[in-house]
């Protein structure tokens, strides 16, 4: 009995890894089956792979427009939001001021808001401004959960830092400012690095806000581009699972090269608080 | 006696060029969420107490005052959204914190491949949700998905009539359910795990040597440890759940009819569909409150853990 | 090099804990005075707000005669080694003893020079351009002492700078710090628990207990006249033995009595004509001989060898049994379960008062009486 325990930890593992990934190899396969076999018994392994979905995606449907699309709007929220964010964060991390916890409680509170809550007035405003369906009128919204969740995640780290290495700094001299700059940023490269990367593939992965803001495949990002892809005569799941295939690869790859540190930036900041 | 009056440090000068540093530290920041979150979110207010109906402009836009709220708490469609997005929330919520509790359970001692699992585990938090709409939607399509096919061939269902699953008000939740199941256990195991890896070992040690059995080690001492991971878990999942939108609108839309609809998808017919901007500030506004007070709610349960104070 | 002082300085935490309640310490110019008391006393707290790390809630700190509790830690000159030495994980070894001199904007000749003395002279001159990760700890505590030293401040501040080394290192490390003190005539503020290592290093030593400054005065009269029980109790090892007594002044001839024994003190003390006291005796002040002889009478309990010495620990008989711990020569012959006549060493004797724990002048020794 004891010997069959003993397999339990192993047999859980391998059943999540299998569940887990299971979805995206199936997804794959399909991606790669001709359009004829799609609503054929299904196999595990298929009989021949074709790369018509995926040619299509980009001769048919102009893809690397979304993929651009996606790209920038992701790549120019991260870089405004980590050095606005980073010295947010470290003033509440470890400077002193009066209401310091006051604004943090505030900033984790809009963490939580309902995006749909604020869609609309966004949409009057953006219109008013002439921004629908362009660059600025995407980055503008998203800096509303981008910069609280950079915030958040870099105040986790911060307060990880050692305080004597600030201490000494002090004490030989350096002013808030320069230790900020000289000590503790090198330091806090990685959480720096970490957060820009979370933060990027929440912007990669939104959707609500890139629906509402904008107008046609022009601006689309690449969430919308493939959910829109249905309203055709009948869903091309073919195409539709090549996108996702593609939709997945950047954030794949990131998550291969960087998992140990999205999982340690992701829980210093919920468990430790 | 220590003056009472002078509980804080009394402000010097020093104190002073910090705090001012501090502050210029935090306005950028602060600026740009009050500017971009909570000022749309006050004029989501007022908007919901006017008439507003982008199709007809030439209504203007008329003071109403409490009557969209009147409008949506009297609407049969607005209480099942309600229904249904309690309804998702729950068994979302309570799948993925059995299995994540499991998971993490079973990942806790150390395992050769982390870096595999930690991979797997990730990867279904991190895709868009959009592409798990998609994912699962294909696994349940009724012709070319591998559900039915597993399920006609193990004789449980007829190859000639196969379920349609989103064609169904009542079944059109399995995929729904398991799409976020999927997708949020992993993360919600990572939660779980890093609480459990705080708990000393020497407690479990300590157990045994007092002759506890391993469900005795669980209940006194692992769940204990385990409180404040799980009462996080507990609030960010249920504030999702209630804030459910991508998934249902790219995998059912809200159908069959209405019959997965949730608020967020109701708000936003309302606003985009129908441009009815008056009445989905409303529902939006509806949804804000109660988001707000779950999460007030749990906060008060957790304490101050979560806001942190400086060590 | 400056003074330092503490003017009735009070720190209350905004949570309610107080951890300095009218503190008067001062340092003299060129002094090494230790800051030791149990976890919590407040010493940590103390050498803080001399650094300006914590700013005081009430009083004032003056370094050099100059007031400057308003001023940042950057500017007043003073050089902290840090108990986990605190050194910059990402700067080489040279770097980390530049840093202090770049903030002040010395000329880079005389940073130079004053990095390759300092280094020379602590040995670790081999490792300035590796980095703190690849030093032992050892190496990285002198790194940090070099990154004070090479400042030439006003004062050092050292925060428990020896806890994190094995004994024998900690033992060497100690050594050397009373040689550099005594080489450099620097006013050194040096906090730690252990009370071996406050009699070795100060001048002065400093006996704090939760915020409050309980005794400051050279390490021998620490030991030999304690301000009150606490003190007696925290200094030295093995510590005191503290019986219950009873004062009794019966006209101009005052005695000590308990259930244990009688003691006649010649000359009395001024107080009321009874009055509950505690008597305190080191281990090492205790004799022990035949039974029947001696003071009081007690039982070996348990005896520990330590090598030079026994650490014998008895019970004294005649009433309810106290334990009595004392110190005697190896050779001596000892046994579990003998009989044994104690004698308490007449000049080494104390007394404090059982209420408030103060100490209570003697006259003159106190003479033993007839058992």
């Amino acid at each position: 009995m004891r010997r069959l325990l003993g397999w339990l930890p192993a047999a859980v593992v391998a059943l999540l890894v299998l569940s887990a990934l299971f979805p995206f190899y199936w997804a794959a396969v399909a991606s790669l089956t001709p359009e004829a076999r799609l609503f054929e018994r299904p196999s595990l392994i298929p009989a021949e792979a074709v790369s018509d979905h995926y040619r299509a995606l980009f001769d048919e449907r102009d893809f690397w427009v979304p993929i651009r699309n996606s790209l920038l709007v992701a790549g120019t929220t991260t870089l405004l939001c980590v050095p606005v964010g980073a010295v947010c964060a470290y003033a509440l991390a470890r400077l002193q001021f009066r209401g310091k916890s006051a604004i943090l409680a505030f900033i984790l509170a809009v963490t939580m808001f309902p995006q749909i809550s604020i869609v609309s007035p966004l949409y009057l405003l953006l219109r008013s401004l002439g921004l629908i369906n362009t660059y600025p009128g995407l980055v503008l919204p998203y800096l509303t959960f981008a910069m609280p969740l950079t915030v958040w995640l870099l105040v986790g780290f911060f307060r990880q830092l050692p305080r004597s290495l600030e201490e000494a700094a002090l004490m030989d001299g350096a002013s808030r400012l320069r230790t900020f700059w000289e000590i503790v940023l090198p330091l806090a490269w990685p959480g720096l690095a970490t957060t820009a990367i979370i933060t990027f593939i929440y912007c990669w992965n939104e959707f609500l806000f890139a629906l509402s803001f904008t107008l046609g495949p022009e601006r689309q990002t690449v969430p919308v581009a493939i959910a829109l892809f249905r309203g055709q005569y009948q869903v091309p799941w073919g195409q539709i699972l090549a996108a996702a295939v593609l939709a997945t690869a950047p954030v794949a790859i990131l998550v291969l090269l960087f998992q140990r540190r999205i999982v340690s930036g992701l829980t210093a900041g919920a468990v430790k608080g | 006696m220590p003056d009472r009056d002078t509980h804080h440090s009394a402000p010097v000068g020093a104190e002073r060029s910090e705090a001012r540093l501090a502050w210029a530290f935090v306005l950028p920041a602060l600026s740009a969420v009050l500017l971009i979150a909570i000022f749309p979110l006050a004029w989501t207010v007022w908007e919901s107490l006017h008439l507003h109906d982008l199709r007809m402009p030439w209504r203007g836009r008329p003071f109403v005052g409490l009557d969209n709220y009147a409008e949506a708490l009297g609407s049969p469609r607005f209480w099942g959204a309600l229904g249904h997005t309690a309804f998702f929330t729950l068994s979302t919520v309570a799948l993925e914190v059995l299995f994540g509790l499991i998971l993490a359970l079973a990942l806790r001692r150390a395992f050769r491949g982390r870096g595999l699992i930690r991979t797997a585990v990730l990867l279904p938090w991190a895709i868009p949700t959009v592409v798990t709409a998609l994912l699962w939607g294909f696994l349940f399509d009724s012709r070319a998905g591998i559900v039915n096919a597993v399920a006609i061939d193990a004789g449980v269902m007829d190859a000639e009539r196969p379920l349609v699953w989103f064609n169904s008000a009542v079944w059109a939740w399995v995929p729904v359910i398991l799409a976020d199941v999927w997708k949020m256990t992993p993360f919600v195991t990572l939660l779980l795990l890093a609480g459990l890896q705080n708990v000393d070992e020497t407690l479990y040690e300590a157990a045994r040597m007092d002759g506890a059995g391993p469900w005795q080690q669980f209940v006194h001492v692992t769940l204990p440890q385990l409180r404040p991971a799980l009462l996080v878990t507990l609030i960010f999942r249920t504030l999702d759940g209630f804030r459910v939108f991508d998934l249902i609108y790219v995998m059912t839309h809200g159908g069959p009819g209405t019959a997965t609809e949730p608020v967020a998808l109701y708000a936003f017919d309302a606003l985009f569909d129908h441009l009815r901007f008056g009445y989905g500030s409303a529902l939006s506004v509806i949804i804000f409150v109660a988001t707000f007070l779950l999460a007030l709610v749990y906060l008060r349960v957790l304490g101050a853990g979560l806001t942190g104070r400086p060590e | 090099m400056a003074a330092i002082r503490l003017d009735k300085v009070e720190k209350v935490y905004p949570n309610g804990h107080v951890a300095a309640r009218g503190l008067d310490l001062e340092a003299a110019d060129g002094e090494f005075l230790v800051l030791v008391g149990p976890s919590g006393c407040g010493k940590s707290t103390a050498l803080r707000l001399v650094a300006g790390l914590e700013t005081p809630t009430r009083g004032r700190v003056l370094i050099g005669g100059r007031d400057v509790t308003a001023l940042p830690p950057q500017e007043r000159d003073l050089a902290m080694v840090f108990q986990n030495y605190a050194l910059y994980p990402h700067k080489t070894v040279r770097q980390n003893l530049e840093f202090g001199l770049l903030m002040r904007k010395t000329s880079a000749p005389v940073i130079a020079e004053r990095v390759a003395r300092v280094a020379a002279s602590l040995g670790i001159d081999a490792y300035l351009d590796r980095k703190p990760g690849q030093l032992s700890g050892g190496q990285r505590q002198r790194v940090a002492l070099g990154r004070a030293i090479v400042r030439e401040p006003q004062a050092f501040l050292l925060d428990e700078p020896l806890s994190n080394l094995d004994a024998r290192l900690r033992v060497e490390t100690r050594a050397e710090l009373a040689r550099l003190h005594r080489r450099l005539g620097a006013t050194m503020l040096y906090v730690t628990h252990d009370q071996e290592e406050a009699m070795t290093l100060g001048n002065r030593v400093a006996v704090l207990r939760d915020g409050r400054l309980e005794q400051v005065a050279p390490p021998m009269e620490i030991y030999r006249r304690p301000a009150n029980r606490f003190v007696a109790g925290f200094m030295g090892s093995p510590s005191m033995n503290f019986l219950p007594c009873t004062l009794r002044d019966g006209g101009g001839a005052a005695r000590l009595e308990s259930p244990w024994f009688t003691l006649s003190l010649e000359g009395g003390v001024t107080a009321t004509p009874t009055r509950e006291v505690t008597l305190g005796v080191r281990a090492q002040d205790v004799r022990l001989g035949a039974a029947g002889e001696g003071d009081a009478a007690g039982r070996v309990e348990v005896v520990q060898p330590l090598g030079s010495e026994l650490l014998v620990h008895l019970a004294l008989t005649g009433g309810e049994e106290a334990p009595v711990v004392a110190v005697v020569p190896a050779e001596a012959a000892v046994r579990v379960e003998q009989e044994v006549g104690l004698r308490f060493e007449r000049d080494r004797l104390h007394l404090f008062d059982a209420r408030d724990e103060a100490r209570i002048e003697l006259a003159s020794p106190p003479r033993p009486d007839g058992a």
